[in-house]
């Protein structure tokens, strides 16, 4: 699989993008029209960060102690409502963007997808576990970068075969090696374009019902992002979901044909992904 | 909710299942609430599937562990060693502990030992929380960070036990066919211990303040356990229900236990005025210490398997 992409020539890969490009709304309107199979039902979902330490000044040993003596909750817990009643429905074969201003709800948001932050009201249903792949998600530092492709499929859930047989792939997919031998460094010696590229090629050997890509593919160079955006849309070939955040408008619009659009928590448009974008960047509302 | 303006909405289910609720097209589909926690059976059975993960990630953090010092891995044999010789010195020399029969090898199967234990202890306590990357990133049954752990612990001791075997050669201790009732006595300190590791790394992942605390627990339970002095010969004058608890701790069974496999001539009373006493019923208490431990600590961490990396 990640064989055939690398083989891509630049003017290859452009031509794919644009040929997924042309005509894209029409399609997906009238697909709507369709019985689809959802792989992700977003319920009226509202989430609550509980931070704590956030308000100054409580945290000496008297006022701990007196708290721990009186029972009552640490007042330097503060509540951030993210997300406030946002519902949407996702289906097989979907890319679905994610767009909107820094600190909207988006990676809050798609945490609750993957299961890593419990929803305060609503609920979320998925089709399988989703995986979510960050910028920040960093796998094992110390460790070198071959060791975390061979433990990353393996929690993965793949046989040491399969490891052995895809091994390859993924490191020629990455580009690792394309400047010497950095995969056989340890990643805490990765820049942090190369550990991204890592972790997302890791990440994309496996089929997933559900992909989250937050922010992810950004790091990486122009020849990685047009694999990983060849890669995104085989992977919606294999019957899977992908999500995508993203503050480079054009990777959401070479990536996804729809595209919701969410501002201080609440959801402003879902929708075909050229007039979501156009009306998000000409700063209209609707 | 949605305010889409346009005349159609890519959100709204099409075709036969026109105008289904979000629940109830949910609910046809047979999608599940994201990340919930997986049925006990169910959860083994992910996590036998990860048997491989487990032992790779134990050798790479085993090989990684060392590889900032620039001994490297000789550390593994020297730091047990240290430990012994710092024993010694107190216990031995300045205490003058020395009335028991063999006591450097018999204290250095007592460091050996509790340090299994202690380290699973340890190591399982940040397992959740020194891993967040790994487990943010990736879908896996979460036990298998502190099982990981605790088989990393096992590898240190297998080094430990050579280191061991060349101290009582060193001081002729005799090989016999008991020695091989080390194999079983280990394999249910293993359980203990990845049942113990289990809790702790829960606890250690709700709340950071026992890993300020858990040295001194570990020390204190270190000196009750008698790894430098013996159990018996200093409890037979306290009341029942005291000796009791002496006699049934966990520590001090599989200690005592790997010492009487190793060298049961000092439990013989015709060859030694100051002979050792293994306790009662050690056997019974070694596999139900282990058995038991290992379930409680496993339904524990399982309980909460949906909120590990949650924060």
């Amino acid at each position: 699989m990640a064989d055939t992409i690398t083989d891509l020539t630049e003017t290859e890969a452009q031509a794919q993008a644009e040929a997924f490009r042309a005509g894209r709304d029409e399609r997906a309107i009238a697909a709507a029209k369709e019985t689809r199979t959802p792989t992700v039902v977003v319920d009226d979902v509202h989430i609550v960060y509980k931070v704590h330490g956030a308000s100054a000044g409580k945290g000496s040993a008297t006022s701990a102690l007196s708290r721990l003596i009186s029972r009552k909750r640490s007042p330097a817990i503060t509540e951030v409502h993210a997300v406030r009643g946002v519902s949407f429905t996702a289906y097989k074969g979907e890319a679905i963007g994610l767009i909107g201003s820094n600190g909207s709800g988006k990676s809050t948001l798609l945490s609750a997808i993957a299961g890593l932050l419990p929803t305060e009201k609503g609920g979320i249903y998925t089709n399988g576990q989703p995986s979510l792949l960050g910028v920040n998600a960093a796998l094992m530092d110390d460790l070198t970068g071959e060791r975390n492709v061979v433990l990353g499929c393996l929690a993965m859930g793949m046989s040491p075969a399969q490891v052995k047989e895809r091994y390859q792939g993924i490191v020629d997919f990455s580009g690792i090696n394309e400047k010497g031998e950095f995969i056989n460094l340890p990643m805490r010696t990765y820049s942090s374009g190369m550990a991204a590229r890592l972790r997302f090629s890791i990440a994309a050997a496996k089929t997933h019902d559900v992909l989250l890509i937050d922010e992810a593919l950004s790091t990486g160079d122009q020849a990685f992002q047009r694999r990983s955006e060849a890669r995104i849309r085989e992977l919606r070939k294999e019957a899977g979901t992908v999500f995508l955040v993203s503050h480079n408008n054009n990777a959401i619009r070479d990536t996804c044909e729809r595209t919701i659009w969410i501002e201080t928590g609440k959801l402003i448009m879902d929708g075909p992904t050229d007039e979501v974008v156009g009306m998000y960047e000409r700063g209209e509302r609707p | 909710m949605s305010t889409v303006s346009e005349p159609v909405n890519l959100s709204l289910p099409g075709g036969v299942d026109t105008g289904l609720t979000p629940k109830q097209l949910a609910d046809k589909y047979g999608l599940t609430v994201s990340g919930a926690r997986p049925g006990l059976f169910a959860y083994t059975k992910q996590l036998w599937g990860r048997r491989h993960f487990i032992m790779a990630f134990a050798t790479a953090r085993l090989v990684a562990q060392y590889t900032t010092a620039k001994m490297g891995q000789v550390w593994q044999v020297v730091t047990p060693l240290l430990n012994c010789a710092v024993f010694y010195l107190v216990f031995g020399v300045m205490l003058k502990n020395r009335d028991i029969p063999e006591y450097i090898p018999w204290l250095c199967t007592g460091v050996f030992i509790f340090q299994f234990s202690q380290s699973a202890i340890q190591s399982g306590t940040g397992a959740i929380s020194y891993n967040l990357g790994l487990i943010r990133a990736l879908h896996f049954p979460r036990a298998c960070v502190p099982i990981a752990f605790t088989v990393i612990q096992l590898q240190q001791l297998l080094i430990s036990m050579v280191v061991l075997i060349a101290i009582l050669l060193g001081f002729q201790i005799p090989v016999g066919p008991t020695w091989l009732l080390v194999i079983p006595a280990l394999l249910f300190q293993s359980l203990f211990n990845t049942g113990l590791a289990l809790i702790m790394a829960r606890i250690g992942a709700k709340t950071s303040d026992v890993s300020q605390l858990m040295p001194f627990i570990l020390r204190t339970w270190m000196y009750v356990s008698g790894v430098m002095y013996s159990i018996a010969g200093s409890v037979h004058t306290w009341n029942p229900v005291a000796q009791f608890i002496m006699r049934v701790n966990p520590a001090s069974v599989y200690m005592e236990l790997i010492r009487h496999s190793l060298m049961p001539q000092i439990y013989d009373k015709h060859k030694y005025a100051k002979y050792q006493v293994l306790p009662p019923h050690i056997w019974a208490l070694a596999i139900g210490w282990g058995v038991v431990m290992f379930v409680i600590g496993y339904v524990f961490f399982w309980k909460a398997e949906e909120e590990y990396g949650r924060g």
